[in-house]
C-alpha cells in the first residue's frame, strides 16, 4: 500500500529525533484523552495503543490549500496524523494573505501546496506532507486507493462534484479499504458548513447539490436594453462589450489593467443610465464572483471537519456521517452563534449514489433549446454544457464542435416533437462523470 | 485605448492595504477595519493556552492594532504538540513570548507584546487594564481572580471573554457593557425591504398613477406594459381592491391570496405580474417595530438623556419622537431590482431615496433641538452620518444587555447561582439536546480547581489542579466532579422553585455526568482541533464587538465537538 511508497519519510518519522518517550510527552494531551473510554463511545472502543496507532498510520488526502486547506494541515498535523498529501493548482495572491497563514507576502506566486507543505512540515516535525501542484482530475482511481480519508476544503463545487462521483464509483463492495470517507468544508463570509459522506451509505455531495443553489443569473436583455442596478453595467461590459471591444485578447480576472477596463466601461454605461454604485471594488467582485471570505469562518469549519477525521479514524467519539445519523453541520455566525446539525437523507434518484431516474415535469410546447439553457439553473443538476439523449437517438450534444453542429437544428424543435411522455432521457456534462437520468412528465 | 474620453480614476484603484484585506473588507468596510487597526487586545493566557493563541492568529491576520499576552508559564514538550505558535526552539523559554514572536510573523503591520509576570501580581497593580480594549482570559483562573478580573474590566466597560476548552468540548463567555448597541447589524437583505406600498406618500401615489395610466383601458402597448414596475401595479391594484371593500386593504392570508388573483388577472404571464404576486404576501404587512427595536426606543437611556449621553441615545430618542408622530419608523430609502425600464426605475428608485431623505433631515433636527436641551457642548454633535445610518437601519437595530460573568467555586461549598436566569435556565435542564448540562459540568469543573492545588511549581507559584490531570486520577475525579455537578443541578432546581420528577431527572444527571467525564478524561488537555473551532468563534465574537457590526452572543457559547453542535445560553 502506499506506505511502501514513502520509505523515507516513514524511516525518518520513526528513527528521527523524536523517541518514543518525547513523543509521549509532545503528544501529552491527545494521548492521554486516547487513553481512556469515553462517555459516548463503543463499547468496542479499546483507548489506547490503537487509537494512537491508527491517527499516525492513517494516510490523509487534503484537497485545496486555501483558506480552508491551510488550516486543515496545520490541524491534521496537530492531531497527531503524519501522513498527508494535498492538492492544489493555485499559486499564492496577496488578498490570501488576511487569512492563508502558511503563506507570506514574500511567497506570492509560488504554489500554494507547496509553501503550505513546507511550512507545515517545519513547524511539526514527524508530519510527511506531500504536495501535488495541479487538478484533482489529473490523478486516477489508483492514487485516491492509498488514503483512507479523503478532505476537502474547495470554494468549487465542480471539483467537489468531480472527488464525490469519484470516491462513490470507486467503491467495491468486496473491498472495505475502497471505501472513503469523504469531509467536505466550506465557507462564505460569516456563514459556512462542513459534512461528512461515506460514499453509497449515506447521502453524498451530489444528493445535496440543491442545498447550494445557483444565483439565477440576469437576463441579457436586461444588460443589453434596460440596466438599473451598477452590477447590470459591469456585466454589459463584462459579458457584452468586451467581445465586441477586445475579442482578440482572452480576459484575465487577475489583470489589473482588464479589471480597470470594464470597470471604465461600466462607469460611462451607468452614467448614461444615471446609475450610481459603480466601484472598481464591485467590478472586481462581480467578474471574480468574489465571495467574503475571513479567517475566523475558515478557523471554525476547518477544524470541525479535522475534528470529524480525528473521531473517525480513532473512534474515540461517535462521528458525523454514521449511517442513520447526523452527518451536516450548518453554520451562521453573522446573529449570534447557531449551528444546526442534522442529518441529510440519500436520495434514491441521485445520478452518482441513487439507481432510479428523476421525473420532470416538462412542457411540451417548450423547445428542446429553452430546456437545454435550463439545466444550468436547476439546483439538483447545475450544468453548464449538457448533453441530451434518450435510449434511441441523440437529442442535443453541446461538445463536441461536430456533433454539436449536426445536434443544434433540435434545438428549435418543440419537446413533443422530441420525446414521448414517460419516455427516459441522460442528460451529462463533459465536466463531471455523472449521468442525469430523468423521465419526461409532460404537464 | 478606447477609453481616451474618461479620465482615470485612480483614487478608486485599490491600495495595496485594499488588496490585502479585500476578502474582509467586503464584510465588515472602511469603518470596521479601522476600529481593528484600533483595538489592543490582551490575552490572559493559562492551561495548555491553544485557544487563546488561536483567537489572536484570527485577529493578527485581518489586521488587529495590537495584542499583548500574558501568560508566566515555560513551553513544555506537551505545548509543542498542540500549539501551532510555537517551535522545537521555544522548549523552556517562556510561552508568552515564543507565541507572540510566532503570532507577528502572520501580519507585518501588527505588534504584539509578551508579559511573563504572574496574573496575582499583574492583576494587583493599579488600573492593569487601562491600555486595553478587550480581554480574553482563558481557563483555569481561580474564581477570586476572575471576579478580581471582571472588576477591572467593569470599571473600564472593557468587554472580555472567559474561555474554556477541554477535550472535545468548549465554552465561552461575554462580559459587555450594560448596554451595548448596535446599529449595523448587516440584517439580511430580503429582511429589510420596506416599500410602504400600504401607505404611499403622494409622490409615490402620482408615479404609479402616471405608471399605469392606459393599463385597464388597454391604451398601452405591449412593451410598455411589460415594463410596470410590479410595485407601481400592486399600488395600482390596491386602489382598485379598496374600491370594492370599503376603501380597506387586503388584510387576512384569505384576502392576500385574493388580490393576488386580481393582480394575476390583470396578465397571466408578463414577467413584471408575476414579480408582484410574488411579493404580495410579503409587502402588504403594516411596518410594525421588532420587540427588539421597541425596547430600544423605550429604553432608560432613550428617555433620559443628559448632555454627556452617547450619541445612539440621542438618535433613539430623536427617532422615538419621529415614530410617536408618524407610527412608523423612518424609510430605509432601498428599492430592490425589478423589471422596468432603466428611467423609471432610476425614477422610483429617487422617489424612495427623495423620502428617506426627508425623514431622515426630520430626525436630524430633532436630534440637534435635544442637544440643545439637554445642553450638550457642540464638540460632542452627533455625527450627521451616524444619523444617516441609523435611519437606514432602523427597524433592526441591536441591543445587548451585558450581564456579569457567572463565577462558580467563589465560596466554598456554595454552588454557583443563576440568580434572575434560574427559571428560564430550570427549564432548559429538561429540554432535548440542550447543552446547559455542558455549561454545568464547565462550572463543576471551576469549583473543582477552586479546591484543588497542583504539586507541581511553576513560575507563578502553585497551580490549580486541573481535574483528570494526574495519570491515575480518571475514575476518582469523574466521581468527584459528578458530584459537584449534581449538586449544581439541585441547587438551580431549587432556586428555581420548581422540581423535576424521575425518570426526567435521572436523566438530567445522567447526561451532566457524561460531560463531566469527557470533560475529566481530557486531564484538562486541548485537542488542537477544537481549540482551533472555538479560537475561530472567539475571533469572530471580538471582531463583532470591536467593529460594532453584525450581532454578538449574548452571552454563553458551548460547543460539544462530539454531537458537532453548539448552543448559545444566557447566564
Amino acid at each position: 500500500m502506499a506506505a511502501a511508497q514513502q520509505p523515507e519519510a516513514a524511516v525518518r518519522t520513526t528513527n528521527g529525533p523524536s523517541d518514543t518517550d518525547t513523543a509521549s510527552k509532545r503528544w501529552k494531551y491527545a494521548h492521554t484523552l486516547l487513553s481512556r473510554p469515553g462517555a459516548y463511545t463503543d463499547e468496542d472502543f479499546e483507548p489506547g495503543a490503537i487509537p494512537i496507532g491508527n491517527i499516525a498510520q492513517s494516510h490523509v488526502l487534503v484537497i485545496g490549500a486555501g483558506g480552508l486547506g491551510c488550516e486543515i494541515l496545520k490541524n491534521l498535523a496537530l492531531s497527531g496524523f503524519k501522513k498527508i498529501d494535498v492538492i492544489d493548482m493555485d499559486t499564492i495572491d496577496v488578498s490570501n494573505l488576511n487569512r492563508q497563514f502558511l503563506f507570506r507576502e514574500k511567497d506570492v506566486g509560488r504554489p500554494k501546496a507547496e509553501v503550505a507543505a513546507e511550512f507545515v512540515m517545519k513547524r511539526v516535525p514527524g508530519c510527511m506532507i506531500t504536495p501535488f501542484v495541479g487538478k484533482i482530475q489529473d490523478k486516477d482511481e489508483e492514487y485516491y486507493m492509498q488514503f483512507q480519508i479523503v478532505i476537502c476544503g474547495l470554494d468549487s463545487i465542480e471539483a467537489r462534484r468531480w472527488i464525490n462521483a469519484t470516491l462513490v464509483g470507486m467503491v467495491d463492495m468486496d473491498n472495505p479499504d475502497s471505501l472513503k470517507p469523504l469531509v467536505d468544508g466550506g465557507t462564505e463570509g460569516f456563514k459556512g458548513q462542513s459534512r461528512v459522506v461515506f460514499p453509497t451509505m449515506t447521502s453524498c455531495i451530489e444528493c445535496q447539490l440543491d442545498m447550494h443553489a445557483p444565483r439565477a443569473a440576469v437576463p441579457l436583455c436586461t444588460l443589453a436594453t434596460i440596466p438599473r442596478q451598477p452590477q447590470h453595467c459591469i456585466e454589459w461590459a463584462h459579458i457584452i462589450k468586451w467581445e465586441e471591444e477586445r475579442k482578440d485578447t482572452a480576459l484575465d480576472t487577475d489583470d489589473p489593467e482588464h479589471i480597470t477596463w470594464l470597470y471604465q466601461k461600466a462607469l460611462s454605461r451607468a452614467k448614461d443610465f444615471n446609475i450610481s454604485g459603480v466601484t472598481y471594488s464591485m467590478t472586481q467582485g462581480v467578474v471574480k464572483n468574489i465571495i467574503p471570505a475571513i479567517a475566523s469562518t475558515n478557523a471554525v469549519i476547518a477544524a470541525s471537519c479535522c475534528n470529524e477525521a480525528f473521531k473517525i479514524a480513532t473512534s474515540s467519539a461517535p462521528f458525523l456521517g454514521n449511517p442513520g445519523q447526523n452527518n451536516y453541520m450548518l453554520y451562521t455566525g453573522d446573529s449570534g452563534i447557531y449551528t444546526y446539525t442534522f442529518e441529510h437523507q440519500k436520495k434514491d434518484d441521485c445520478p452518482v449514489c441513487g439507481n432510479l431516474p428523476k421525473d420532470m415535469t416538462l412542457n411540451a410546447e417548450q423547445t428542446l433549446g429553452e430546456l437545454v439553457e435550463s439545466f444550468a439553473e436547476r439546483p439538483e443538476s447545475q450544468l453548464k454544457k449538457p448533453n441530451l439523449r434518450t435510449e434511441e437517438k441523440t437529442l442535443y450534444y453541446s461538445t463536441p464542435m461536430g456533433l454539436e453542429e449536426a445536434t443544434r437544428p433540435n434545438l428549435e424543435k418543440k419537446l413533443s416533437e422530441m420525446l414521448a411522455d414517460g419516455e427516459e432521457f441522460a442528460v451529462s456534462d463533459p465536466a463531471f462523470d455523472i449521468t442525469f437520468r430523468y423521465v419526461a412528465r409532460f404537464s | 485605448m478606447a477609453t481616451e474620453d474618461i479620465p482615470p480614476p485612480l483614487h478608486d484603484i485599490p491600495t495595496a492595504k485594499e488588496k490585502k484585506y479585500d476578502r474582509q473588507l467586503r464584510l465588515w468596510g472602511a469603518s470596521g477595519q479601522i476600529a481593528l487597526e484600533e483595538t489592543h487586545v490582551l490575552l490572559i493566557n493559562n492551561g495548555p493556552g491553544v485557544t487563546g493563541v488561536e483567537t489572536l492568529k484570527n485577529l493578527v491576520l485581518p489586521g488587529i492594532g495590537q495584542f499583548t499576552i500574558l501568560d508566566p508559564t515555560l513551553v513544555s514538550e506537551a505545548d509543542l504538540g498542540v500549539n501551532f505558535f510555537l517551535d522545537d526552539a521555544s522548549l523552556g523559554k517562556f510561552r508568552a513570548a515564543e507565541t507572540v514572536k510566532l503570532l507577528m510573523e502572520l501580519n507585518p503591520t501588527v505588534q504584539g507584546h509578551a508579559i511573563s509576570e504572574p496574573l496575582e501580581t499583574f492583576i494587583a497593580q493599579e488600573k492593569p487594564f487601562a491600555r486595553y480594549n478587550l480581554i480574553l482570559a482563558a481557563a483555569p483562573i481561580e474564581p477570586a481572580i476572575l471576579a478580581t478580573i471582571q472588576r477591572r474590566a467593569q470599571e473600564l466597560q472593557i468587554p472580555t471573554f472567559t474561555i474554556h476548552s477541554t477535550g472535545f468540548f468548549s465554552a465561552f463567555s461575554a462580559l459587555l457593557p450594560p448596554a451595548f448597541p448596535i446599529v449595523d447589524t448587516h440584517p439580511d437583505s430580503t429582511a429589510t425591504t420596506d416599500l410602504r406600498l400600504l401607505l404611499p406618500w403622494p409622490e409615490l401615489v402620482q408615479f404609479a398613477n402616471e405608471m399605469t395610466a392606459g393599463l385597464e383601458e388597454g391604451k398601452m402597448t405591449a412593451q410598455e406594459k411589460a415594463h410596470i414596475p410590479w410595485v407601481c401595479l400592486i399600488l395600482r391594484y390596491l386602489e382598485k381592491w379598496k374600491e370594492t371593500h370599503a376603501g380597506k386593504v387586503p388584510e387576512t392570508y384569505k384576502e392576500k391570496t385574493e388580490f393576488r388573483s386580481l393582480v394575476r388577472s390583470g396578465d397571466p404571464h408578463e414577467e413584471n405580474f408575476d414579480e408582484a404576486c410574488a411579493a404580495v404576501l410579503k409587502s402588504l404587512n403594516p411596518p410594525t417595530p421588532s420587540s427588539s427595536v421597541r425596547e430600544i426606543l423605550s429604553a432608560p437611556e432613550t428617555s433620559s438623556l443628559d448632555a454627556t449621553s452617547p450619541a445612539f441615545w440621542f438618535i433613539a430618542h430623536a427617532i422615538h419622537l419621529f415614530y410617536t408622530q408618524h407610527k412608523q419608523l423612518p424609510l430605509p430609502g432601498a428599492v430592490p431590482d425589478m423589471k422596468a425600464q432603466s428611467a423609471d426605475y432610476i425614477k422610483l428608485q429617487n422617489i424612495y431615496k427623495t423620502k428617506a431623505r426627508q425623514d431622515c433631515a426630520e430626525v436630524l433636527e430633532s436630534v440637534r433641538k435635544l442637544e440643545k436641551s439637554t445642553g450638550r457642548s457642540p464638540k460632542m454633535a452627533v455625527d450627521e452620518k451616524d444619523v444617516e445610518n441609523f435611519c437606514k437601519g432602523a427597524a433592526h437595530i441591536h441591543l445587548v444587555r451585558g450581564r456579569p460573568l457567572q463565577i462558580a467555586g467563589l465560596e466554598e461549598g456554595q454552588p454557583a447561582k443563576f440568580g434572575d436566569r434560574a427559571t428560564t435556565m430550570a427549564m432548559e435542564l429538561t429540554t432535548p439536546d440542550s447543552l446547559i448540562g455542558l455549561h454545568i459540568a464547565f462550572l463543576a469543573w471551576d469549583e473543582y480547581i477552586a479546591t484543588h492545588r497542583s504539586s507541581a511549581k511553576s513560575a507563578g507559584g502553585e497551580l490549580p489542579k486541573v481535574p483528570g490531570s494526574g495519570p491515575g486520577d480518571f475514575e476518582a475525579d469523574t466521581e468527584k466532579m459528578t458530584g459537584i455537578a449534581h449538586k449544581i443541578v439541585d441547587s438551580l432546581i431549587k432556586e428555581a422553585g420548581t422540581f423535576i420528577e424521575d425518570p426526567e431527572y435521572s436523566e438530567v444527571k445522567e447526561n451532566v455526568g457524561k460531560f463531566c467525564m469527557e470533560l475529566v478524561r481530557a486531564g484538562g488537555g486541548e485537542l488542537h482541533n477544537i481549540a482551533s473551532l472555538t479560537g475561530g468563534l472567539v475571533a469572530q465574537e471580538v471582531i463583532k464587538v470591536i467593529t460594532r457590526q453584525y450581532i454578538p452572543v449574548d452571552n454563553t457559547c458551548l460547543f460539544d465537538g462530539v454531537a458537532s453542535r453548539s448552543q448559545v445560553l444566557r447566564v
